[in-house]
């Protein structure tokens, strides 16, 4: 037993009977569900590290075997396929709740099924659940094969892993039985915080340490995008956390914040959500992924310093142009529209990078779904990343703002670019885990593009004549100085719109489930191969002239 | 095979060398930044310093950069609200003064009134009464010509106003039907039995077995006294008119034994102090016209 392993067993059987008393004292029924739920964590935590004592298995296993890095793909095999578990799970949620908006009566008037708990649920899955599991997953994989180092810590790299799933758990299970703390991307109540902000500064050690063992000279950009995320989400995570819980018995707690400086951090901490978590990591997944799978060269080494830099201290000012023409100063809505619009080559030069990069093989997107689902991928990113400074121009926001639109912006990068994204990194990972040639089937992936752009296309064309439609119908006034339309005209207007936009969820959901089914085979099947036709094709890696 | 330090090589697609570092497999090549990126990258950076120099923007120690056009939201909202409430004070004297009947003799005053109704009628009674008033169980229809309490322009201010059953306002219009069979004034056969002479009376078909005539007496002694003997309801009492086939709740067998038996008293918020009188006022000629004004 290690000394790793003997602290591990004694924080879990501290944790055991501490938490079950707080469930069997607490009067939130939801609460004692996650206490227990915690308790459970802890004692299997320690099932599962003794069992690790006795499974004959050295106590420290090798950094290297033959010469060659021992690397640790468990907690990335792990988090891969939670990945798709969540990723289906919020999908579907996603469309019950557009579905919802259609059609109210599937509220089905039970609380657990409301509107107003399965939002938070639908985007904590996808957003959390779904990509912080490929975000954790990639990285952990990435960062060793760009190290040549495994891992560091040996307990640690599966605590984050599986502490990480433990938070969406009961984030998850807390917004379905009433736990929020009502702030949008936020919404875990006290405990839950906390929880993550150990899981997440392990991550941050678990990262440092494997880039402190490199084997390599240099650190390759995808890291530096990696570390700008795991960097970020922790400082803005405890920013916009700090509260004061009732009791230790109580889920409840008071934020730190209030007012017009509660809503600024809201929306500093909102919108670098977007930009460190679904931006910078999900840049740092195409930095690793594209140059692999299309044999290419990263186009410009100078690009990725500059677009790197410019965006991390760019994007952190931007958050307050979610807050145009409200009680937050001028002052600084002026700083958020501008640096928003400063934002705009910044965002542009990874998808330059990426597109770039596929110079001299652009004849791969004919044969190869999964490069062009990546490709594709970079389009909606400049796509959504011009959008987004568009919108917030105060003179463009004032009509924008509230509506649809910014569903349909918001559902380009996240459909568009983060999904597409990561089916890509997943459908490389899946036969390099598992050790496979390739994957089951190419036509699936596909079949997968196809359906799931075509949804992506419905959903997002709907939200922008629907957001445009209901702006231009709030601002209406007549002739005589009253508003044309009422409230409940621009609802009922918007009906044909929404159901649309169902129609394209359950597209963008029926692809994700083909992946799934491709990815099950992929692993079930060893023998099944189906690698690109260009590996018959000539080299295309490095010429030296 | 150590590729650490390699030197950088060219390569033939791009023209580009590469720096010479390899990752997993992965070279970066030393292509220089986008001519065109730098430059709208530049740009942006010179617009947002103008739009700096106008417009509030920095924070300084004790305030902020103030702009040199002397921007603030609030003053040009401020502005605006004031323009539209100008325009609105400009159309409307001679609504404050005039009664709805007077508005609805002048076009000018009607056209305003009628514009300023619908904007209020949709943020304030469309949720239960309908976008055109088309009502819903148990929420009056204001297109037809049944009216409940009256439907010439007086009553319907006055309904506005104070609302239906408004408990704490003496002048909200207030009639208690009782409920007939949880009170146990009316056993079941009874209530089944006027029930049915109720679609009788409304012209409906009733079921052969019906006891028409037990029907008719329980009416009579219970009901005429505010549906009146022929069933034409009494506006004053708000009691309907049991003899057209417009009903509040539904004239199915179901429906009526339901109001008999447990009685309904649906009620309305009294709208007086929510909205201003002008207000109130163009609501009234508003759904004085939507159909059966009186």
């Amino acid at each position: 037993m290690t000394v790793g392993e003997m602290i591990g067993m004694l924080i879990a059987g501290a944790c055991v009977l501490p938490l079950i008393l707080i469930g069997a004292l607490t009067e939130n029924s939801g609460y004692a569900f996650h206490a227990m739920l915690g308790a459970a964590a802890a004692a299997a935590s320690m099932i599962l590290i003794g069992n690790r004592c006795f499974d004959g298995s050295p106590a420290v296993p090798p950094q290297e075997i033959d010469g060659k890095p021992n690397y640790t793909m468990g907690p990335v095999k792990f988090a891969t396929v939670a990945a798709m578990v969540w990723g289906i799970a919020g999908f579907a949620v996603g469309l019950i709740i557009a579905l919802q908006l259609a059609f109210p009566g599937l509220n089905f008037d039970l609380p657990w099924t409301n509107f107003g708990r399965m939002r938070p649920l639908h985007t904590s899955a996808v957003v959390f659940a779904f990509g912080g599991n490929v975000l954790i997953g990639s990285s952990f994989y990435v960062v060793q094969r760009t190290c040549r180092a495994r891992l560091a810590g040996d307990l640690s790299p599966w605590f984050v892993v599986l502490g990480y799933n433990l938070f969406i758990l009961i984030a998850g299970t807390g917004y379905l039985l009433g736990i929020t703390q009502s702030k949008e991307y936020a919404e875990p109540e006290w405990y839950a915080d906390l929880w993550l902000t150990i899981v997440w500064v392990v991550y941050l050690l678990v990262f440092l340490g494997t880039l402190r063992k490199r084997t390599e000279p240099h650190i390759y950009v995808a890291n530096w995008f990696y570390l700008g995320f795991i960097l970020t989400i922790a400082v803005l995570h405890i920013g916009n956390n700090v509260a004061v819980p009732v009791s230790i018995l109580s889920p409840k707690s008071y934020g730190l914040w209030s007012g017009v400086q509660d809503a600024m951090f809201q929306w500093w901490y909102g919108h670098n959500a977007v930009g460190f978590f679904l931006t910078a990591g999900f840049l740092a997944i195409m930095y690793y992924f594209v140059p692999k799978r299309a044999e290419r060269p990263i186009y410009s080494y100078r690009l990725s310093i500059i677009h790197f830099w410019a965006l991390i201290f760019i994007y952190i000012w931007a958050g307050p142009h979610h807050l145009h023409y409200t009680a937050l100063p001028d002052w600084a809505q002026t700083l958020g529209m501008t640096f928003s619009i400063m934002l705009w080559m910044p965002s542009w030069g990874g998808m330059i990078n990426g597109i770039m990069t596929l110079s001299g093989a652009w004849d791969r997107l004919r044969t190869d779904p999964v490069l062009r689902m990546m490709v594709v991928s970079l389009a909606f990113y400049g796509m959504a990343t011009f959008e987004g400074p568009l919108m917030s121009i105060k003179a463009v926001n004032g009509l924008s703002h509230y509506t649809d639109w910014t569903i349909g912006h918001v559902h380009a990068g996240a459909l568009g670019w983060v999904a597409y994204i990561s089916f890509g990194a997943i459908y490389c990972l899946v036969p390099w885990l598992w050790n496979r040639k390739g994957l089951y089937s190419l036509r699936l992936v596909s079949w997968h593009f196809w359906v799931s752009t075509l949804g992506i296309v419905f959903y997002i064309t709907a939200m922008w004549v629907s957001g445009i439609l209901q702006g231009l119908m709030w601002r209406a006034y007549t002739s005589l100085g009253f508003l044309e339309y009422a409230f409940i005209e621009t609802v009922a207007a918007m009906h044909p719109f929404y159901v649309i936009r169902a129609l394209g969820g359950a597209l963008f959901l029926i692809g994700a489930l083909i992946m799934a089914f491709n990815l099950w085979m992929t692993v079930r099947c060893e023998e099944a191969v189906d690698t690109p036709q260009a590996h018959a094709l000539p080299p295309r890696q490095l010429a030296t002239a | 095979m150590d590729q650490k330090h390699d030197a950088p090589q060219v390569d033939a697609v791009t023209g580009y060398s590469t720096t010479g570092h390899e990752w997993d497999g992965i070279r970066e090549l030393n292509a220089p930044l986008p001519r065109w990126w730098l430059g709208v990258f530049y740009a942006c950076i010179l617009w947002s310093i103008g739009y700096w120099i106008v417009y509030p923007a920095w924070p300084l120690l004790t305030d902020t950069t103030k702009g040199v056009i002397g921007y603030a939201s609030r003053s040009e909202i401020s502005v605006e609200m004031a323009q539209l409430k100008a325009q609105r004070a400009a159309q409307a004297t001679g609504m404050a003064d005039a009664t709805p009947a007077q508005i609805k003799a002048d076009p000018t005053l009607f056209q305003i009134a009628m514009a300023q109704g619908k904007a209020a009628f949709g943020d304030n009674c469309a949720a239960c009464h309908g976008v055109g008033g088309v009502g819903a169980k148990g929420y009056p229809n204001l297109n037809d010509d049944d009216w409940l309490w009256g439907g010439s322009p007086a009553a319907i201010q006055q309904t506005i106003r104070h609302g239906i059953r408004v408990a704490g306002d003496n002048d909200t219009r207030v009639s208690q039907m009782p409920a007939f069979g949880r009170d146990g004034v009316l056993k079941r056969e009874e209530t089944v039995a006027v029930a049915s002479h109720v679609r009788e009376l409304a012209g409906l078909p009733t079921e052969p077995k019906a006891d028409l005539v037990l029907g008719r007496k329980v009416f009579a002694d219970n009901c005429a006294a505010c549906h009146g003997a022929a069933g034409k309801g009494n506006q004053e009492l708000g009691a309907p008119n049991l003899t057209d086939a417009i009903s509040l709740y539904g004239m199915d067998m179901a429906s009526l034994t339901e109001t008999i038996a447990n009685s309904r008293n649906g009620v309305m918020p009294g709208w007086a102090g929510r909205l201003d009188e002008t207000t109130i006022k163009a609501l009234t000629v508003y759904v004085h016209s939507l159909g059966g004004g009186q």
